[in-house]
């Protein structure tokens, strides 16, 4: 394979996910609105008895931004257990591109679905009178392309082992909502209690809800730079174990 | 005549090709040479080991032991080179049901590395060889189960490969759709020379389409030859019989080739029935039913392996699948 090929093999599973996803509405509507309902109701509920400095509605808001990811990136990665079921993964595997290309191609088009999502949201965010500046908004979204690359691996990891659709339910339980309630999006992490802390630091989501909050609303448990490396190096890991598990993968 | 095994030709080649899961061996010492340009048929019950041997053939199952080359790459040692010399049709609905044909082609396309400004021109090529241009933009979904194996034909062609493997391709189709498909295969082969390897549990579909066939029982070829020939090894017409028959009379009998019970019905092999069969039945015994007919690819299975072709017990990969998963819960 050369680089050309290689190139052309990521643009194919790029190209599939990217239809797929233009044509499955019923994902893009309920993962945009999913987090406006939660930002409404759970918002300006809580918001009324929150001790929150500031905004409480605004506080969680970079909370919501992950929260798309998290959705879009877990559920097109358990999505390769239906490529399974359709017999749709064998004509993708026997295709000489090697497994990871394949990773690859469905790395990008996974975080392409989940990124044009929260960057929509970003700008509904404008609307909802988020004080974002041109410069806010152009970390935000560093911020969130990192997020993504790691959490669509992650979702792609889990889908290479599952092996029905059943498991669908499972990942919600124990996947998408822990990490997004303990990723501090909904409350401070300062006066925690210790046992929460741990959990909430070993949520990679939690320092990018950190780092949005810095670059948005100027306030932040952790300094910038932090946050990055650490998104970075759960990045790398997860790429390798992905390309790791795409390799081992059997029909 | 493409009927006779030439080396200098040899497309495919398998030495002691085995599969083993656990102590089940789905695919026994199996060796093949199929030539270039022909039509080869892999013919057998379901669960006989077919698609296994398919699946190893194409790189994406690892044997156990043996070997198999194919376009002169080995399958463990250049997997990308040997899928990059295949077509495939699987027996399951292998396509994005939410795409339309021709993403799904353009798909294949850049999978197989076309050049880019040839995939449209390839797309609309293949869509006439299986009559599907009009439905070009049509999402797969809305397409019935025989356009849908077409347009899966189709896209094993795309990228001209020298060797098309079709694995079941009639399975599940109504008689009708089933004829059209022989008919396509048939013209593929003639308009372009490549080679096919082609599964089936029909014996018609392997007489009508293959030039040699392998029937292969419980993993293992049991025999290997044109169908004409195969036909010829009975020896004679079939003679079935029923009543209570004195069989040791019948095995006297010179021109009775071969003998096989099954409580009051007989199935006889006779060298020229239409002149012997007066003879047959006048010595035979107390005879209620009689019917002649010419031997077949199920006689020659039957005679192989002492048993009827077991249709209807689950499609293989069904099988195959469910070995997988026992294995894995271990």
């Amino acid at each position: 394979m050369n680089i050309s090929s290689s190139a052309k093999g990521v643009y194919a599973l790029w190209y599939r996910e990217f239809k797929v996803f233009l044509r499955e509405k019923s994902r893009v509507v309920s993962a945009l609105f999913l987090p406006l309902f939660w930002y409404f109701i759970f918002g300006g509920g809580v918001g009324t008895i929150s001790t929150v400095g500031g905004n409480y509605q605004h506080f969680i808001f970079p909370g919501f931004l992950c929260m798309t990811i998290i959705f879009t990136a877990l559920f097109n990665g358990a999505y390769v257990v239906w490529d399974k079921k359709i017999d749709f993964l064998k004509e993708v595997l026997i295709s000489p591109p090697s497994r990871t290309t394949i990773f690859v191609g469905k790395m990008l088009g996974g975080m392409t679905d989940a990124l044009l999502q929260s960057y929509i949201l970003l700008f509904i965010g404008l609307l909802l009178g988020i004080p974002l500046t041109v410069k806010s908004i152009i970390f935000s979204m560093m911020i969130l392309f990192i997020l993504a690359a790691g959490l669509v691996s992650m979702g792609l990891i889990i889908g290479s082992f599952m092996e029905s659709p059943e498991g669908f339910g499972l990942i919600s339980s124990f996947v998408i909502y822990p990490l997004f309630l303990l990723s501090g999006a909904l409350y401070p992490l300062d006066k925690l209690p210790k046992w929460m802390k741990i959990l909430t630091h070993i949520d990679p989501v939690t320092y990018a809800v950190d780092g949005l909050r810095h670059v948005i609303l100027g306030i932040s448990s952790m300094p910038l730079s932090a946050d990055v490396l650490i998104i970075l190096g759960f990045d790398f890991v997860l790429i390798l174990a992905g390309t790791w598990a795409f390799n081992k993968m059997k029909l | 005549m493409g009927n006779l095994y030439n080396p200098l030709m040899e497309t495919i080649k398998t030495v002691n090709l085995t599969k083993k899961y656990g102590s089940l061996t789905a695919v026994d010492s199996v060796n093949l040479s199929i030539n270039q340009g022909e039509i080869f048929g892999l013919l057998g019950p379901n669960g006989a080991g077919k698609t296994t041997t398919l699946m190893m053939l194409s790189s994406l199952l690892k044997p156990t032991s043996g070997s198999a080359t194919i376009n002169g790459f080995d399958v463990i040692k250049n997997p990308q080179k040997v899928r990059a010399s295949i077509g495939m049709v699987f027996q399951d609905p292998s396509s994005d049901p939410v795409l339309s044909a021709y993403e799904n082609l353009k798909l294949h396309a850049l999978l197989y590395d076309v050049p880019l400004r040839l995939i449209d021109s390839k797309i609309d090529e293949v869509l006439s060889l299986v009559d599907l241009q009009k439905r070009k933009h049509d999402i797969i979904k809305k397409f019935s189960g025989g356009m849908r194996r077409r347009m899966e034909i189709a896209r094993g062609l795309l990228h001209q490969p020298q060797i098309f493997f079709l694995d079941e391709p009639t399975l599940g189709l109504d008689p009708q759709t089933r004829d059209h498909i022989w008919e396509y295969i048939k013209s593929l082969a003639e308009k372009i020379n490549m080679t096919i390897v082609l599964t089936t549990h029909y014996m018609e579909e392997a007489e009508k389409l293959c030039q040699r066939i392998a029937i292969i029982d419980h993993g293992k070829i049991v025999a290997l030859d044109s169908p004409a020939s195969l036909i010829r090894t009975i020896g004679g017409d079939i003679v079935h019989l029923r009543g209570s028959l004195r069989l040791e009379e019948l095995k006297k009998m010179s021109f009775v080739k071969d003998v096989a019970q099954e409580g009051n019905s007989y199935r006889l092999a006779v060298e020229n029935a239409g002149k012997n069969l007066q003879e047959l039945l006048c010595k035979a015994g107390t005879v209620e039913s009689v019917e002649v007919h010419s031997p077949d690819l199920n006689d020659v299975f039957l005679h192989y392996t002492g048993s009827a072709m077991r249709e209807g017990e689950g499609d293989s990969m069904d099988f195959a699948r469910s070995i997988n998963r026992i294995r894995e819960n271990k």
